[in-house]
């Protein structure tokens, strides 16, 4: 989760705006939800996603179920491709997750009914950034119809997304392979401040013609983590398709939450269908994104500064919430024990943790890990 | 071409298709009887007092939004526990039950049926009194188990066939899962009597069955929140270790906010803090954590003293105007003439009520008079 300079949770003032006028609305009341969710919210959110000037809104073709959390949008969708995807009840399909990935994608799957899930190359610990070419060749080799899991932005957990070339390669293996793009988004616009350039990669395939599905979150973007909003975007071939996978979306719904929860939901349709409020909220996104970014661009100098062994650029050729610093088991147990900094054992660090206090701290305990644990 | 060419249309919600047709209508006169939703004397939506107090104070607070644990919070899921089994529960001392948040009834239905999938091995079999609410079927069949059926409601009589019950009960196959309706049965109403409850306890003990309380009226029932968890408390009592789930769509208003809860009593606490963990796999991968905002307000308000006494009021408020439209109903059909006997109205409890309308007669009384129920003859009071 975020947290401000001060090493504390934000509700984004946005938010707190939002809420109070929700409070004072008087007509409001708390109504059971439609099985698929708040309309304003799913339209805003799908639109969010695929950008306002998207054909495949205007062709209709776009569905949109609002989820709890990113989770929850997720396996609505392991739960419907499982049922509906490459025949009926297809246990069998492949579905592939990123080396490493997050780790509740295995089990989302694997609770779905999905019985061969498997990995395609990602993380590249020796150049300590994307491993391209054993992406597409995993690609290049999956059974045809495999299911891809992909981030759309600021990877969990290694920070690193490819380049819009590269996106472009992996399309082309992926529409040639007949390969289904399956996007994580946790992050659209918390990764670079920018809601589009964070959308790129979807919004790409879906130019190219891709079915696909999109799982949002808007926990960390709209800091409305224990409000689990979340939204499943669906993109199809036409507005039938769409039509008739909402209606067995909507079944698949109903024997799991039945209707989703509306707070979060309202808050979210509200900031995104007002111009003003969503400048407001653009704003207070920016000023998340910007404090990691500053945070990812002093520890590296910082780094470079002490002229602390290896190459440092990777901290800001990354980006979202999370780095992977290449620090290894070794020296990740130095950090915990000897300089009481807390990250994972494979060196990933969360860049919200990092302070204009604590960076220098953070910094020399780096050094002396990387020159004193080899 | 599609992925989705041959993914068929659903069929549509049975429930919701009624106040789908309901909308249509034009008729200035027409009613909606096939809401699951408590409707004021105006016919309006009611937010309760205690939850509009229970938010004001919330906002108060000015709380963060952090993930709440998996197993939801923790003020709420105690509270929760305690509602449902009573402050002097011999259960709820020793700690040998475990209750995580669920998403409402629904959710917290699901997470169960999960978890028997995962862990009860002895059988796939849950059997459901005839007629059960609709979304029991799919939520089981989903969760990887099947269905069978014992005999609960009689046709005609209009209330409970509890002869055939005992006798279906009495040949379940040992070790199977049998799910009751804590109180407010759904959708007939119709509710054993305490002395009734005490046999089925004694049958479902020998069957040695597992037991699925769902209680989704708790207060609402009877205006009473001891007497309608009643029969929960007993079978806990008669060493019967229950599974439960609660929701609080109905008995606090709190319909689109989700909350709910599912709870195992186990043997021991080591029990408890072992299924706990197993339960927590099975909410990570479905949506995580569950959404605070519901959860908040239930438990400010079962954890206020002050609140706590207003909700028990407002919930007898609704019980009681339901218990009073029972009754004027039965008089009025009365009055308009009508000498079939309809005591069954009055001697049905909750939010619904079997009229005993056969198919033909619902479909005149929705074409030719726009007053929409399911098809069932069910009614919402």
């Amino acid at each position: 989760a975020y947290r401000t300079d001060e090493g504390l949770p934000w509700v984004l003032p946005v938010v707190k705006k939002v809420e109070q006028m929700i409070a004072n609305d008087n007509s409001l009341n708390h109504e059971y939800l439609p099985i698929l969710g708040l309309p304003e919210f799913r339209a805003n959110a799908s639109r969010i996603a695929l950008g306002d000037d998207s054909p495949a809104i205007k062709e209709k073709r776009v569905g949109s179920v609002q989820s709890l959390g990113g989770t929850g949008a997720l396996r609505i969708g392991a739960e419907f491709l499982r049922r509906w995807y490459n025949g009926n009840n297809n246990t069998a399909t492949p579905v592939y997750v990123s080396t490493p990935t997050w780790e509740n994608h295995n089990s989302v799957f694997m609770d779905a009914g999905f019985k061969d899930i498997r990995t395609y190359h990602y993380w590249d610990a020796a150049k300590r950034g994307l491993d391209l070419q054993g992406l597409l060749n995993d690609m290049e080799h999956a059974p045809e119809f495999s299911i891809f899991i992909l981030h759309a932005c600021a990877h969990n957990p290694t920070g690193t997304d490819p380049t819009p070339e590269q996106w472009k390669q992996i399309a082309g293996v992926m529409k040639r392979r007949n390969l289904f793009p399956f996007f994580d988004s946790a992050y659209q616009g918390f990764a670079s401040g920018s809601l589009d350039k964070d959308a790129w990669a979807v919004r790409f395939f879906v130019s190219e013609g891709f079915e696909l599905f999109c799982a949002q979150s808007f926990s960390k973007n709209f800091g409305l983590y224990n409000e689990r909003v979340g939204n499943l975007t669906v993109v199809g071939k036409d507005a039938d398709n769409v039509q008739r996978v909402l209606s067995q979306m909507e079944k698949i719904v109903r024997t799991t939450w039945s209707n989703p929860p509306s707070q979060g939901a309202r808050i979210v349709a509200t900031t995104l269908s007002s111009p003003q409020l969503f400048d407001e909220w653009y704003g207070n996104v920016k000023t998340m994104a910007d404090r990691v970014l500053l945070m990812r661009s002093e520890l590296r100098s910082r780094l470079e500064a002490l002229g602390t062994p290896g190459t440092w650029n990777h901290i800001t050729d990354q980006i979202g919430m999370f780095s992977f610093t290449g620090l290894t088991p070794k020296q990740v147990e130095y950090m915990v024990k000897e300089k009481h900094i807390y990250l994972m054992g494979s060196g990933r660090i969360n860049m919200c943790g990092l302070t204009t206090k604590n960076l220098d701290y953070v910094a020399k305990s780096i050094h002396e890990a990387v020159t004193k644990i080899q | 071409s599609s992925w989705w060419s041959h993914v068929e249309m659903g069929p549509p919600d049975p429930i919701l298709g009624v106040t789908e047709a309901y909308k249509r209508d034009t008729n200035s006169k027409k009613m909606n009887l096939g809401v699951g939703a408590y409707r004021d004397d105006n016919g309006k939506p009611y937010v309760l007092n205690c939850v509009r107090k229970a938010e004001a104070m919330i906002a108060s607070k000015k709380m963060d939004k952090e993930y709440l644990p998996i197993g939801g919070l923790a003020d709420f899921t105690r509270a929760s526990a305690e509602l449902a089994l009573g402050e002097n529960s011999e259960a709820l001392k020793s700690g040998r039950y475990v209750t995580v948040q669920g998403i409402s009834g629904t959710g917290s239905l699901r997470i169960g049926a999960n978890f028997l999938q995962r862990f009860f091995k002895a059988s796939r079999d849950v059997y459901l009194p005839k007629p059960s609410w609709g979304n029991h079927t799919p939520i089981f069949r989903d969760a990887g188990m099947q269905l069978q059926a014992y005999r609960y409601y009689d046709p005609k009589t209009c209330s409970l066939d509890f002869s055939g019950a005992m006798d279906d009960i009495s040949k379940i196959p040992e070790k199977s899962i049998i799910l009751l309706h804590a109180c407010a049965h759904n959708p007939t109403g119709v509710d054993p009597r305490q002395e009734q409850w005490k046999e089925l306890a004694a049958t479902v003990k020998k069957r040695n069955l597992l037991v699925y309380f769902d209680m989704a009226y708790q207060g609402f029932a009877s205006g009473d929140i001891n007497r309608d968890a009643w029969a929960v408390r007993y079978f806990i009592e008669q060493g019967i270790n229950i599974v439960l789930s609660q929701s609080f769509a109905k008995n606090m208003g709190l319909y689109g906010e989700r909350a709910g809860a599912f709870t195992v009593i186990c043997s021991d606490a080591d029990e408890a803090k072992r299924v706990e963990s197993q339960l927590k796999i099975l909410i990570r991968p479905m949506y995580s954590n569950p959404p605070v905002n519901g959860a908040r307000i239930a438990s400010m308000i079962l954890n206020t003293p002050d609140l706590r006494k207003e909700w028990l009021v407002e919930v007898k408020g609704m019980a009681d105007r339901i218990i009073s439209m029972r009754t004027q109903l039965v008089s009025n059909l009365k009055k308009e003439g009508s000498s079939r006997n309809w005591q069954h109205i009055t001697d049905q409890i909750g939010m619904f009520c079997f009229t005993g309308l056969k198919p033909e007669q619902v479909e005149r009384l929705i074409k030719e008079f726009s007053v929409y129920m399911t098809k069932d003859g069910r009614i919402s009071v």
